[in-house]
């Protein structure tokens, strides 16, 4: 992460970022002002409660909301460890969320590679099946998956029901279409004058595309890929029917503090943010290339 | 390929295919295949994903809702006997709880979609477009806002279920101990008022990705647009109004259709901020359905559900795209 280059960013010499070559009205700054003031405290409550109680003591969460914790203890970092296998769950959620992501990052930049440089029957079919799918109520298809994994898994000894791999090919397929979509649009931008120019070198198409095509594309790719690690991370449904007691990912498994008559509301907060850090970070050192990626190809 | 005449090269190539073996047919048709079967190669890794996952199982889902599938045949469902349109029927009959039941859920998740994303497009474009220029704090807050979206659903709705707790919660303890605006604090995750829950937790979390789309589409308008509007006199509120605006609607178009269908099939939110029983007044559709297959086990009535649920969802999609696109054509006709 740290070795992405800045010239990458969206912000170089971009157009449209500034509007004025003078400074706006004061009737626009003082909008402005008043209007961001309040975006940032309604962004930024929820975060501060959740910092500020994840280093509150328990009886200071099961009394009165207090702004301030009467005293600061890291004790729930500690015990959110032993509350419930944190550690395993963080340990499932990273092996499916990375996996997912690296499978399907792959299979978008090939099916994009197809879309972008050759034309096709069917390659209007193609992407308007595969954008149509982001229509689809997850609820239609939760149980016939699952019935569709158990008989795979009774057919051929594949588990996919209740372990990793039947998530990772679930949660690939969600970030696909945004994939696709994103990665057509900005492979469109690269000139194909240069992955002609590899194909005279002597690349072959696949050749063209891994010298030529993703090294130019690689804001694109990045933001799809901060896309596809989000979505696996994040999602709930499927986890929750579709995982046991060794393969549960956080998801699911923040749910173990609120199950006994107690609530240890710090651990939960504390656990929040810890399964949070990883994603939020990443997410926001890479934001530029999300709005660069999205710049270049999808909102053209 | 190789044998393309050259201009210029004179009687040279006649002499070349005696030296050169031209290529056969039969290579030339296996180049061919390569040629255009390449393609469909590269596709081949997404279309059996797409078919394993989304495809089959949808058609799976669709035979299902035509059977009368319920716990009974649960382990084989392959041998539940067909029951035709009965289970449509049976859940679209409002005179009916089952079908009362989904009708009011249905009217719930409209409205909640609706204003939901109503105030996100409203925000996005507002902090966006406020946020065009550079100023002093302009990454800090960016970063600020994107925070939400980034968090992982369930920590986002978690942290807002703890702010909701009727006795121990941020919420009430603002508005009822600080300011005093209610006589007794509220209950926010039952009854009348989870509907607000429901409506602030998603519009926290999902208007940044609003403000995201907006900023990447503001990028796109070209600056010479306001230079030479400003040479001609106008103010920012008038560039807002006359080059912002529109130059945003094709943007706005896919926006916001994807946040209605984002917003129409949440399960996430109320999933996680409800538990396992929501409350009628935040009772939406996915999680009604997904409650009514796992508590009945009846997965036939279940899947009808789901079934008219994309149907609509096709509907509306299908009136939306020409609509807006035909709006758009209309207004870019200079007047």
């Amino acid at each position: 992460m740290r070795g992405l280059p800045e010239r990458g960013s969206p912000e170089r010499g971009s157009p449209g970022t500034r509007r004025l070559p003078t400074a706006p009205p004061r009737s626009f700054v003082w909008t402005r002002r008043v209007v961001l003031t309040l975006f940032a405290v309604f962004a930024a409550v929820p975060v501060y409660a959740m910092l500020t109680s994840s280093l509150k003591p328990l009886a200071d969460v099961q009394g009165k909301f207090r702004w301030f914790p009467s005293e600061l203890t890291v004790r729930p970092y500690v015990d959110i460890w032993h509350t419930v296998p944190l550690a395993r769950y963080f340990l499932n959620s990273t092996i499916v969320a990375s996996a997912a992501t690296g499978l399907s990052v792959t299979i978008a930049i090939f099916s994009a590679y197809a879309v972008s440089r050759y034309r096709f029957r069917g390659r209007r079919l193609f992407t308007v099946t595969v954008l149509s799918t982001q229509m689809f109520p997850g609820i239609l298809f939760l149980l016939p998956l699952f019935l569709i994994y158990v008989n795979i898994g009774n057919a051929t000894g594949i588990a996919l029901y209740g372990s990793r791999a039947g998530l990772i090919l679930t949660y690939l397929t969600f970030s696909l279409p945004f994939s696709i979509w994103m990665l057509v649009g900005y492979f469109d931008s690269i000139p194909r004058g240069l992955d002609e120019a590899a194909r005279v070198d002597g690349c072959g198409p696949v050749g063209a595309l891994l010298r030529v095509v993703i090294p130019a594309a690689t804001p694109g790719i990045v933001a799809v890929a901060i896309y596809a690690f989000m979505t696996a991370w994040s999602e709930v449904l499927f986890a929750s029917v579709m995982t046991n007691d060794t393969t549960r990912t956080l998801a699911v498994g923040l749910r173990g503090y609120s199950t006994q008559n107690d609530v240890y509301w710090n651990q939960v907060m504390a656990a929040s943010l810890v399964v949070s850090v990883p994603v939020v970070a990443g997410f926001l050192l890479l934001q530029r290339y999300l709005v660069a990626g999205l710049t270049a190809g999808a909102v053209k | 390929m190789s044998t393309a005449v050259r201009p210029g090269v004179g009687s040279q190539p006649q002499h070349r295919p005696q030296h050169r073996p031209r290529p056969t047919s039969r290579s030339l048709l296996l180049e061919r295949v390569r040629r255009l079967g390449l393609p469909y190669l590269f596709l081949v890794p997404a279309l059996v994903m797409e078919l394993l996952v989304h495809i089959v199982p949808m058609v799976v889902g669709i035979t299902m809702s035509f059977k009368e599938l319920t716990r009974f045949f649960i382990s084989d469902w392959s041998r539940a006997p067909w029951a035709g349109l009965d289970n449509y029927r049976f859940v679209i009959d409002v005179n009916r709880p089952v079908g009362a039941a989904l009708l009011r859920s249905f009217g719930v998740t409209c409205a909640f979609t609706v204003i939901a994303v109503g105030l996100c497009w409203l925000f996005g474009v507002t902090v966006a477009i406020l946020m065009q220029d550079t100023f002093r704090g302009r990454g800090g807050l960016r970063a600020l806002f994107l925070t939400p979206y980034a968090l992982p659903t369930y920590a986002a709705v978690i942290i807002w279920a703890f702010m909701f707790q009727h006795d121990n919660g941020l919420v009430n303890h603002v508005l009822h101990d600080q300011l005093g605006l209610t006589g007794e604090p509220s209950f926010w995750l039952i009854g009348d008022n989870s509907f607000v829950a429901l409506v602030v937790v998603s519009v926290w979390r999902t208007w940044p990705f609003a403000f995201l789309i907006v900023m990447a589409g503001l990028q796109t308008i070209s600056k010479e647009l306001y230079e030479a509007s400003s040479i001609d006199g106008a103010g920012v509120w008038q560039q807002i109004r006359y080059i912002t605006l529109p130059a945003l609607r094709p943007v706005n178009q896919v926006l916001v259709l994807v946040l209605f269908l984002w917003t129409f099939n949440d399960f996430n939110v109320p999933y996680v901020l409800f538990g396992k029983s929501a409350p009628s007044a935040g009772d939406l559709i996915s999680v009604h359905i997904y409650q009514r297959s796992f508590v009945t086990w009846n997965f036939g009535t279940g899947s009808a559900m789901s079934v008219l649920l994309l149907l609509f969802l096709l509907v509306v999609t299908g009136l939306y795209l020409p609509l807006t696109s035909r709006r758009r054509r209309r207004d870019a006709r200079p007047s």
